[in-house]
């Protein structure tokens, strides 16, 4: 773990907050010297002080510091597409936000999930317990979600979803304490899947990733396969991760299906991609339909590979001026240009900070109920709101990758053919098997 | 149409001929491990890596000098190769007295460090490497359609098993190494470079998986965890032809790929773990492996 916390200022918050920090005997604290207690006593009682004074002003800010953490993978498969670029929005915010809050400071810490679910866990279940964190950040691989929601809820502590695409995060996993940001399953499916079908491409043959999320994904796309009049002809769910997908392309190939449906994430798209081109599938008279690919998926691709793909995505960098100039100052410092899951990082962590400042809270009931009731209107979403299972509804975009020949940069690859409406985008609330909406 | 339990012949063969080409790669990949192993009882957990590298190499050699194809399957793995000796040089030759054991955490920690510093100067996404214009396009075979750059995949990886085998077992320098790595004492004493031989040999299976990092580069897009992902499978590979065994090596991983693609087609989530149930029956059965001579 690479908590970037330094130690002492642990050590001041939970020897001197107020109610709910919990002394605890650490092997530190025994090292101390009765002498070296005795010196300490006068400037810890000075810092006592100055503590209290500063609690008279700002009664609900709990230890005087808003710390965020963030979670993500910052070394694996998922690290392009959130990593230490997420890390770096979720700073710029900070830093755009002027690094504190009605004068406290903002405090972030980070570490590395691994997309396993148990460090993801541990990890946050010790920033709330010895650093008070009061935000999690980041949060990618869905396994890493679904727990870490549930030790949210447990300890009262509140967490923006930002990374993961299973849409049961707000569905069947809801919690009031989190908040699911920029995309999920469901958009994916009923925006790519049935733009297809109305295309013509009324039969599939799907390439599922063999784990939780491709099993939803591929469950998604067959319901909205199946309901526009489409068929399933096929499918093969594959090992995660795989390498080599000349077999099951060949396999695509024999089912004579118009549409080989990828459900699958990250390298797994990308190698089928790969190999679909080497096989000609695209020169054979199918068409490819990745369901989740994100910008560094096509940036890898190539657009010569790419090209002609269609997917939803929640944000572009390319969408107007807003997202352009953003995105630009992102790119000076990243030299990339941010995914939709780094853009939602800042954004929604803007939206928590002003949600903080209006209340002067950090309570998180407080500050969830500010961030429900304000409409999110930044560069990523436009009059974007947070539904009560935690779903920020936001419009998303149907785009087609650009032939190498229209492209005017290194990072100018999708064409917006479609804006899709929030509210037709993503779950209504009538499905919903969430219990804060059933109940 | 002729079916085999449900499949039709003709998507068997064309899974059959994808099994071979991969068979073909594992093949190469593993004769390094087992060219070091069997040579220098160093089990190199570097070879990942060091694939990876190869495949680095030919793309940022394309970007930055203007290195084709062609040149990069001689220069890489001669670089790469060299960049190995250097490794022997400097930190394996002080640890060979020591059990293998040490030989494996060393070069899995290079492993690492190679990996990290690539994942932080290029991130995990990879980049694509093109097809070389004259392997472009393919065959419209009777049963499927073969890309012109597998067929090469194929021819290529086989010569090269095949001219690696015969350098060690049919020729002189062959004869040289392997008698060598029985007694260095001996073979010393006959004014042989005992020292010199041992750097070269690493180099060499350092080149060969230089060498398959730069064959993969047009198949597999360009990443710095490429390689550990296969490593795995490759020991397997290793581990069921007899640690050491060239030829073992090379037949096992014909056969591993073959077997492989039969289950993708019959079974595809078992496709990952199909190779361990095979390493796991044959080391019951033959703990030395199936070409390995001693248990």
């Amino acid at each position: 773990m690479h908590a970037t916390a330094s130690c002492n200022a642990t050590a001041t918050s939970n020897a001197t907050a107020t109610s709910n920090a919990t002394p605890v005997a650490s092997p530190l604290s025994r090292r101390i010297t009765a002498a070296t207690r005795r010196r300490l006593l006068p400037l810890s009682a000075l810092m006592m002080g100055s503590l209290l004074s500063a609690g008279i002003a700002q009664a609900d800010i709990s230890d005087g510091v808003i710390k965020i953490g963030y979670l993500a993978d910052m070394s694996g498969t998922y690290r392009d597409l959130a990593g230490p670029g997420g890390l770096d929005a979720l700073k710029m915010a900070v830093e755009d936000f002027g690094g504190s809050v009605n004068g406290m400071p903002i405090e972030v810490l980070s570490a590395d999930d691994r997309n396993s679910a148990d460090v993801g866990a541990n990890t946050v279940r010790g920033w709330i317990d010895q650093q008070n964190v009061d935000m999690v950040a980041g949060l990618v691989a869905s396994s890493v979600s679904i727990a870490v929601t549930r030790i949210l809820a447990e300890q009262d502590t509140l967490g923006i979803v930002s990374g993961s695409a299973a849409s049961s995060i707000t569905n069947e996993h809801c919690t009031p304490n989190h908040v699911h940001w920029v995309y999920d399953t469901y958009p994916l499916a009923h925006g790519t899947a049935k733009a297809i079908v109305d295309e013509g491409g009324d039969s599939w043959f799907l390439l599922t990733a063999d784990y939780a999320f491709g099993h939803a994904l591929e469950g998604d796309v067959e319901k909205v396969v199946n309901e526009n009049g489409g068929t399933i002809v096929g499918k093969v769910r594959h090992p995660f991760p795989t390498s080599d997908f000349s077999s099951y392309i060949l396999q695509a190939q024999g089912s004579g299906a118009k549409i080989v449906g990828l459900a699958n994430a990250g390298s797994d798209t990308v190698n089928a991609l790969t190999t679909a081109s080497q096989f000609g599938v695209v020169q054979a008279g199918q068409s490819l339909a990745g369901l989740l690919i994100f910008l560094n998926d096509v940036h890898a691709l190539g657009l010569e590979v790419a090209q002609g793909l269609q997917l939803t995505t929640g944000w572009y960098w390319d969408l107007n001026d807003e997202t352009r100039a953003w995105s630009q100052r992102y790119h000076e410092r990243n030299e990339r240009k941010p995914t939709m899951v780094q853009a939602g990082i800042y954004s929604s962590t803007l939206h928590y900070l002003n949600a903080v400042a209006a209340t002067g809270s950090d309570d998180t009931a407080t500050v969830r109920a500010k961030m429900g009731e304000t409409p999110v209107n930044d560069m990523f979403a436009n009059n974007g709101t947070i539904r009560a299972d935690g779903r920020m509804v936001h419009d998303m975009y149907l785009v087609k990758v650009k032939a190498p020949s229209d492209s005017q940069g290194e990072w100018d690859v999708y064409d917006v053919i479609r804006t899709i409406p929030g509210a037709e985008a993503y779950r209504p609330l009538a499905d919903s098997q969430c219990e804060l909406v059933k109940g | 149409m002729t079916m085999i339990f449900g499949i039709p012949l003709m998507v068997l063969f064309g899974q059959l001929m994808l099994g071979l080409i991969n068979g073909a790669f594992y093949a190469l990949l593993s004769l390094g491990l087992a060219v070091i192993f069997g040579l220098l009882r160093i089990i190199n957990f570097a070879h990942g890596a060091q694939y990876m590298l190869g495949a680095f190499a030919a793309l940022l050699g394309a970007q930055y000098l203007g290195l084709n194809y062609w040149a990069a399957l001689i220069v890489v793995p001669l670089v790469v190769g060299a960049l190995g000796i250097v490794v022997e040089r400097l930190l394996l030759r002080r640890i060979q007295h020591l059990d293998h054991l040490y030989g494996l955490l060393l070069t899995f920690g290079l492993a690492l460090i190679f990996e990290g510093t690539l994942v932080n100067l290029f991130g995990v996404s990879g980049s694509s490497y093109p097809i070389p214009e004259a392997l472009s396009g393919g065959f419209k075979l009777s049963f499927m359609f073969l890309p012109t750059y597998r067929a090469w995949v194929l021819v290529a990886a086989l010569v090269v098993c095949f001219g690696v085998w015969f350098l060690i077992e049919r020729t002189r320098l062959g004869a040289y190494l392997r008698a060598g790595t029985e007694n260095p004492e001996l073979v010393q004493a006959f004014g042989i470079n005992v020292p010199l031989m041992v750097s070269l040999t690493y180099g060499l299976g350092v080149a060969l998986a230089a060498f398959a990092g730069v064959l993969a580069a047009p198949l597999y897009p360009v990443s710095p965890t490429m390689g550990s992902s296969l490593l795995i499978v490759v020991f397997a590979v290793v581990v069921i032809g007899g640690m050491g065994s060239i030829l073992g090596a090379i037949l096992t991983g014909l056969a591993m790929g073959l077997i492989e693609g039969l289950t993708k087609v019959f079974y595809p989530e078992a496709a990952n773990t199909v190779i361990f149930v095979v390493m796991v029956m044959v080391l019951m059965l033959r703990p030395a492996g199936l070409f390995g001579k001693e248990a």
